[in-house]
């Protein structure tokens, strides 16, 4: 298949955005697979029955015993515990307990002994485990010193999603102490209990996870933009460019609205890498709390530089216009140099009625496929690969209410192109409820749901209009310029 | 007309509702899911005092361990500290007594340093006596107050106890009056050198007076004759 489409939709010369594929965990997927394949010959099956019959006892122990009240609603939450769809762990080499997405750590302190066992059994052979398949259950672990990080999965999710969710959820603890702390503080002592340092971040990490299923952004190593024509863009940009040009050592400047990208300013040489921005996304939809005031916070931007902190300026740009400026330093004590700016760039915003086009895009919402036109496409996600930037339009019909049921497409869709053993350019797949397609090429990924009447004839011709459809409006999807400080 | 700015820095343990009562106090709200501070959150607020108007910079920083080496940044220039202990968690108490240790050792600058036991919505669970508070409080030369950034209200055991109770229960807003005052009589005595001190508004740079967009920026009459004592009473309680 080829579009006519000349130049893919969304290309520019210079993003903002580190573009290549080069996400850690990408580069690490590529080689856990290959650790799982040539380490879990052996260790995976031995390991598997181990841990079955683990759960055997656990499932078992409780019905031998007579039970009282109480024991019953223990019962019944440790039920209720273990049917949840997706766990997620974390604990420190010795075992430590730091993270658990469900239930409270202390009870299940015997489970993260049996974590760290199997961790460390496998290592004293010089190996390193990676995932465990028990029945419909897959147990992922990634070491990452000092951490280990462990996802069970009872759900059709593929091994990457989950070492990705793995990953993210290690960067965000990262985030928050910065690794050369994270390291230091295990130097010291192998038995601190983490959960000291990183109380409140339970709840980041809780929503990490939770946006992490739902947003495309994730799996796709992308940012989606709110749409906006590019003389607004442009203007807001150059605002924020001329409200900072003296202020030195300002590294990045985020406006964003609504988990969508407005604009992104950046220190000449310097880019940021999407998952750093996903984090960044994280903590404002997570944090309530930075709506009230102007906020000075410490932030690690692991894919940035892991060894250090950022001071981060955190403000709404005012109450009648809900996008968040985010102001990005080096230096830890120029917040009030740092509010000033924000002060003269709400006024210019203002004057230039850039808050109006904000409000007017964020009110007016994304079309859906119908609004543009494509009645026979239900929802597409179209990725630029040079600029690490995608396109969704608007939910529509019948995937409103079933949101997670189109998310599962995508990420299906995803791992059948993307798998490291038979990586797929094209897919086309029928269904009695839909037909999706899927194509990887050099400069884009585009997956499409249609209806499931479509012929292949009509859908191949609806991707070239499709194409020509974002292309033309391309300029207000993307952001396309990627402006950077005068010093 | 006379203007002083000061800063304010908010201190205590973390979820003793140091976000809640600085919001209690410029919003007028309470949200009991409040998310935790990250970092620290600056507020501005305006209070007259008879002929003066106060600028308060509020520094409400977060409690979480994580956050304690950027603490300096906040306290090292302030001219006052808001120390906020939870009066049903003894833990809290102690944590705060860190803060002042922290203080003392680290500002040579005087400050105005108001003691306040939160919650007292939950005063069936307490577990530091006001006796135990004011008798530290006096000790570092604090005023002591206590208040329910939740309710912002006395409970009616409360009112029933005593007047003197009442007095040293006033209500969220009090606590910054409190604070505004002491600021103002600091600015008197010229031993603050961080201390701003205008003849007249339009002399202070606009950075210090102008409200932040989100920020609330209304001015609150009070005169000092209307709260200033409560101090000096004798305090025992039922
Ligand atoms: N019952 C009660 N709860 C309060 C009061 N003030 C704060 N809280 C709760 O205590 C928790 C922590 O409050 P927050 O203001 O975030 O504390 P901070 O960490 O010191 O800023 C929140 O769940 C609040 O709802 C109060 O006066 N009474
Ligand atoms: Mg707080």
């Amino acid at each position: 298949m080829s579009s006519n489409v000349e130049l893919e939709p969304g290309v520019t010369p210079e993003s903002g955005l580190v573009t290549t594929d080069s996400f850690d965990n990408l580069g690490q997927m590529g080689s856990s697979l290959e650790e799982i394949k040539s380490a879990s010959a052996v260790s995976q099956s031995q390991e598997s029955n181990e841990s079955n019959s683990h759960y055997d006892e656990f499932d078992e122990s409780p019905n031998c015993m007579e039970t009282t009240a109480k024991e019953d609603a223990d019962l019944e939450e440790y039920k209720e515990w273990a049917n949840k769809k997706n766990h997620v762990f974390v604990l420190s080499l010795a075992g430590k307990p730091i993270y658990s997405r469900h239930g409270n750590e202390d009870k299940l302190a015997w489970l993260f002994g049996v974590m760290q066992t199997l961790v460390s059994f496998v290592q004293s052979n010089d190996d390193c485990i990676t995932s465990i398949q028990a029945g419909d259950t897959v147990f992922i672990f990634l070491v990452k010193r000092p951490l280990i990080m462990v996802a069970v999965s009872k759900t059709q999710d593929c091994i990457y999603q989950l070492i990705s969710q793995l990953n993210y959820v290690f960067n965000q603890i990262t985030s928050m102490l910065t690794l050369t702390r994270l390291n230091r503080i295990y130097e010291q002592r192998q038995n601190y209990d983490l959960r000291r340092l990183l109380s409140g971040v339970e709840r980041l990490i809780d929503h990490l996870l939770d946006f992490s299923e739902m947003e495309p952004s994730f799996f796709l190593g992308a940012v989606q933009c709110l749409s906006l024509a590019t003389s607004i863009r442009d203007s807001i940009s150059s605002t924020i460019v001329s409200a900072c040009s003296k202020i030195k050592n300002l590294v990045f400047a985020i406006l964003l609205a609504d988990n969508k990208l407005i604009t992104l300013v950046r220190m000449k040489k310097y880019y940021l890498h999407p998952a750093d921005l996903h984090l960044i996304f994280n903590l404002v939809q997570a944090s309530e709390s930075l709506k009230n005031s102007e906020s000075w916070t410490p932030l690690c931007l692991p894919h940035f530089d892991p060894s250090g902190f950022l001071y981060g300026h955190v403000s709404y740009l005012s109450e009648d216009c809900q996008a968040c400026l985010l102001l990005l330093t080096v230096e830890r004590d120029i917040f009030f140099t740092l509010s000033e700016a924000k002060q003269r760039i709400v006024e210019k915003l203002r004057r230039g009625n850039c808050l109006q086009a904000i409000n007017e895009s964020l009110n007016a919402k994304e079309d859906t496929c119908a609004n543009a036109g494509f009645t026979e496409l239900r929802h597409y996600l179209y990725k630029c690969k040079s600029t690490a930037q995608f396109y969704q339009p608007s939910l529509s019909p019948p995937y409103v209410l079933s949101k997670q049921r189109l998310i599962d497409l995508y990420k299906r869709a995803y791992q059948r192109l993307h798998c490291t053993t038979r990586p797929l350019k094209l897919l086309f797949e029928r269904s009695s409820d839909e037909v999706i397609l899927a194509w990887d090429t050099k400069g884009f990924e585009l997956y499409i749901i249609f209806e499931p009447l479509i012929d292949t004839t009509s859908a191949i011709s609806l991707v070239t209009k499709l194409l020509n459809w974002i292309k033309k409006k391309e300029e207000r999807l993307f952001h396309l310029t990627s402006p950077t400080f005068l010093k | 007309m006379k203007t002083v700015v000061g800063k304010v820095v908010v201190l205590g343990y973390q979820g003793v509702g140091k976000t809640s009562t600085v919001i209690r106090y410029v919003e007028n709200t309470f949200t009991k899911q409040i998310a935790p501070t990250v970092g620290a959150s600056f507020f501005t607020r305006k209070i007259r005092v008879e002929d003066t108007v106060v600028t308060l910079q509020i520094w409400d920083t977060a409690g979480q361990e994580r956050f304690k080496a950027m603490a300096p940044m906040f306290y090292r220039n302030a001219n006052a500290a808001l120390l906020i202990f939870d009066i049903t968690s003894k833990t809290s108490f102690e944590s705060m007594k860190g803060w002042v240790q922290e203080l003392k050792g680290n500002v040579e600058e005087p400050m105005v340093l108001v003691v306040v036991g939160n919650k007292i919505d939950l005063a069936a669970k307490r577990e530091v006596s006001r006796d135990e508070a004011l008798q530290y409080s006096k000790s570092i030369g604090a005023s002591y107050l206590e208040c329910s950034a939740m309710t912002d209200q006395c409970t009616l055991a409360d009112k029933i106890c005593a007047e003197i109770v009442l007095l040293l229960f006033q209500g969220v807003g009090v606590i910054f009056d409190k604070i505004a005052i002491g600021l103002l009589s600091l600015s008197g005595q010229n031993v603050a050198h961080t201390l701003k001190v205008y003849d007249n508004e339009i002399m202070a740079p606009s950075s210090e007076l102008e409200a932040t967009d989100t920020a609330n920026e209304e001015t609150v009459n009070i005169s000092i004759k209307s709260i200033a004592h409560g101090r000096s009473v004798g305090w025992k309680c039922c």
